[in-house]
């Protein structure tokens, strides 16, 4: 038994006990109280998974609007600003990759291989600023260090005026945010290599050399506006070609996006949802280039030949009490040059038989808060390519995806100052003909963990 | 085996062993779904799990207003033990019905860290109502008191607002709330509540919401229940039905908002009141609301 089972992964198993074992109830001895005194729970279903009460919240501009929520109400001490990152040991094992039969000798004929690797490892570093500059007027700053090269990126940055001409249908939005989509990625509850990302909005057919990510982070403006009750809400954005990168380095379009939603009561069952979005957006093909000594250089922000893409989606999420479904389907669509990673202005290099890709997804996630201590969840999500790049290019479902998460997390105790949970998950991805031979990856996670913030 | 089923086995195995020890962890009173009791119904029974999940930081475990973020909150979370609500449709002294703790949790309680718990359910809000009347033993041996009549509201003129402002002056509203209603009378700086803390009167000129509501039937009532545990007391002895109305116009002719009382008393040019022998009035503190 020894010998089938890494010497690590049993190093995981008693860490897992000694580690959840030794958890007990926490006193808080608090410093200063934070700004609401509220714990985490009030907020989220399990933190970062906002409840009905947090969504309002953001909504309204990180108010309460109970006029306490200026700056001049906080004690001088006060700093809004929280870090998150997580400390964790994880497992990967990719199929069927690509390798030299004998390593460092490139004459060795390639063969696949599955790699699996393991050890201790950090998140990078969510440092979370947000809060009132006054009244109606809310920020979100959020540099994220990252874990691999330490260099600081800017998740988040904006200024929103909320509640203009005091109506909370008007609230203007601008600089760097989270599109208001169907299920939010900086909230997403699975952390693993697998399972911390949406297919729905991560996944591109290959080949496709479109940048845009959904789940990333854009740089624009925002109207938003919500009923009294946040039951009815909409999102219309414009936002830069850009997917979010700082410096003008694409092109001069912009990216148009709009969300609607309806809640609704269900009687004891809690907070019903459901909404549609739609985005459409320009991304360039080719750059302006400069020739220095034969080598042509394409020049950064002159992006041309812009071709089209599209997002368009509806969803439904249910409450039954603790148990909460939130299912999303969606279409997607590039454009043949795009897709076929082919410059605009040569035509004549597209593949015979090249079309616009299409493809759609599927997410179901569910969600079953046994307390709010303890949350479990599990998601399943496919992507399906319905239009090849290239007409008649075999198989059919090549790239097809599917992906399965499970996990849980442990929150040991639940005050206003700050948050840990001990994480556990497991996800792996099946992509139909994605290997070098034409056969199916599998490619799987195990993480744990201890996910905290303060 | 193969490797992707030694992968999912052994992470199936962390994760139950994990989540065992986690669940294990989680039962009793540190699950947010404590232990039931075999005297709680189940009405309270899901509003302790609620309690703990929005309400403990501030009111504490035991309901008495000590919670982690109390020594930190000014104006101080209610004391749920002592069951003496200020906002109430019923008669000064008596509890409220639980249909006004329901308003306060909706509503909120404005110039307070109380948040609207707007986005709960209802069903919620009647089980939270149902598991803060376990703290007190009032709610055992006392019934709600009886929801006032509220007549229905007259027409705002002239005369009405006049003696409104007649009643101010008479009843000695100013004393607290100042001649202009900015909460700098005389009496201001010495008004404590029901536990000797400092408290603050009402400044009619900052916000158009009062803790217990913004409608003109909100305002009548306050005046005519009191707000107990405050110094606001009920007027409901010295001031008749009709009259109470003229207050409630001449009161919104100090609050920042147009309203017809407030045009009539721009026609009227009324001015601050200048009782006999009262003292000058010091500067409007910004922060006294």
């Amino acid at each position: 038994m020894a010998s089938r089972f890494p010497r690590s992964v049993w190093a995981a198993i008693l860490l897992a006990f000694v580690v959840v074992g030794s958890l007990r109830n926490a006193a808080a001895i608090p410093a200063f109280a934070r700004k609401y005194g509220l714990p985490c729970s009030a907020c989220h279903e399990a933190w970062p998974k906002l409840n009905s009460f947090g969504q309002t919240f953001k909504d309204t501009g990180y108010q309460l609007m109970n006029d306490r929520d200026e700056p001049i109400w906080q004690n001088p001490s006060y700093w809004p600003v929280s870090m998150r990152i997580t400390p964790h040991w994880h497992y990967e094992s990719a199929g069927r990759q690509t390798v030299d039969s004998i390593p460092n000798d490139p004459t060795s004929p390639p063969i696949e291989k599955t790699i699996n690797t393991s050890g201790f490892d950090l998140t990078g570093i969510d440092i979370l600023t947000g809060g009132t500059l006054a009244k109606n007027i809310s920020f979100l700053l959020v540099p994220s260090i990252s874990s691999a090269d330490g260099t600081v990126g800017f998740e988040s940055a904006n200024v929103r005026l909320d509640n203009i001409h005091g109506s909370p249908w008007l609230n203007l939005k601008f600089g760097k945010f989270e599109l208001d989509g169907p299920v939010s990625e900086k909230r997403i509850m699975a952390l693993s290599g697998v399972g911390g990302a949406y297919q729905l909005y991560h996944f591109v057919p290959g080949g496709d050399v479109n940048d845009f990510t959904f789940g990333e982070n854009q740089l624009g403006v925002e109207l938003m506006g919500h009923s009294l009750d946040d039951h009815t809400r909409y999102a219309l954005s414009m936002v830069s070609s850009t997917n979010g990168n700082l410096g003008l380095v694409g092109g001069r379009s912009y990216d148009g996006y709009i969300h609607v939603s309806q809640g609704f009561m269900a009687g004891k069952l809690g907070l019903q949802r459901v909404g549609a979005y739609f985005f459409s957006g320009f991304r360039p093909t080719f750059f302006l280039t400069t020739t220095v000594g034969g080598v042509s250089t394409p020049l950064p922000g002159t992006g041309q030949g812009n071709r089209s893409f599209y997002r368009a989606g509806a969803y439904a999420s249910i409450y039954l009490g603790r148990f909460d479904v939130t299912g999303v389907y969606q279409r997607a669509s590039d454009n043949v040059f795009l897709a076929n990673g082919v410059a605009a202005n040569n035509g004549g290099g597209l593949p015979i038989g090249a079309q616009g890709v299409r493809w759609d997804t599927g997410t179901i996630e569910a969600h079953y808060t046994y307390s709010p201590k303890l949350f479990f969840l599990t998601r399943y999500e496919l992507a399906r390519i319905t239009r090849q790049s290239v007409a008649g290019f075999a198989p059919s479902d090549l790239g097809d995806a599917d992906v399965i998460t499970v996990g849980y997390r442990y929150y040991p105790f639940m005050h206003s100052r700050a948050g840990l949970a001990w994480h556990q998950e497991f996800a792996t991805e099946l992509t139909k003909h994605t290997s070098d031979t034409g056969l199916d990856q599998r490619t799987s996670s195990y993480f744990m963990g201890f996910d905290f913030a303060f | 085996m193969p490797t992707i089923h030694k992968t999912t086995f052994l992470s199936m195995l962390l994760l139950s062993l994990g989540l065992g020890v986690a669940v294990a962890q989680n039962g009793g009173a540190s699950s947010g779904f404590p232990t039931p009791k075999n005297d709680f119904t189940a009405s309270e029974q899901r509003g302790h799990g609620l309690y703990l999940r929005y309400c403990v930081g501030c009111h504490g475990v035991l309901g008495d207003g000590e919670g982690e973020n109390a020594p930190y909150i000014d104006p101080r979370p209610r004391n749920f033990i002592l069951a003496t609500f200020r906002c109430r449709s019923t008669s000064t002294g008596t509890l409220p019905t639980d249909q006004d703790l329901e308003n306060s949790l909706e509503r909120g309680l404005v110039n307070s860290n109380m948040p609207s718990w707007r986005p709960t359910t209802p069903y919620d809000r009647k089980d939270l109502v149902a598991y803060i009347k376990t703290f007190s033993p009032r709610w055992k041996t006392e019934k709600p008191g009886t929801p006032i009549e509220i007549p229905a509201e007259p027409e705002v003129t002239p005369e009405r607002v006049k003696a409104g402002e007649a009643l101010f002056q008479k009843l000695e509203c100013w004393k607290c709330h100042g001649v202009e209603g900015r909460g700098n009378g005389p009496s201001a700086d010495t008004l404590t509540d029901d536990q000797n803390r400092p408290i603050q009167a009402f400044n009619f000129h900052d916000g158009t919401r009062f803790k217990c509501g913004s409608t003109d039937r909100d305002l009548y009532k306050i005046f005519m229940t009191g707000l107990d545990g405050s110094p606001m007391p009920s007027f409901a002895d010295n001031v008749k039905p009709d009259e109470a109305w003229d207050l409630v116009f001449y009161l919104r002719t100090l609050q920042p908002m147009k309203t017809k009382a407030k045009l009539i008393a721009k026609q009227l040019g009324l001015k601050p009141i200048n009782p006999a022998g009262a003292p000058a009035q010091p500067p409007a503190n910004p922060e006294n609301k």
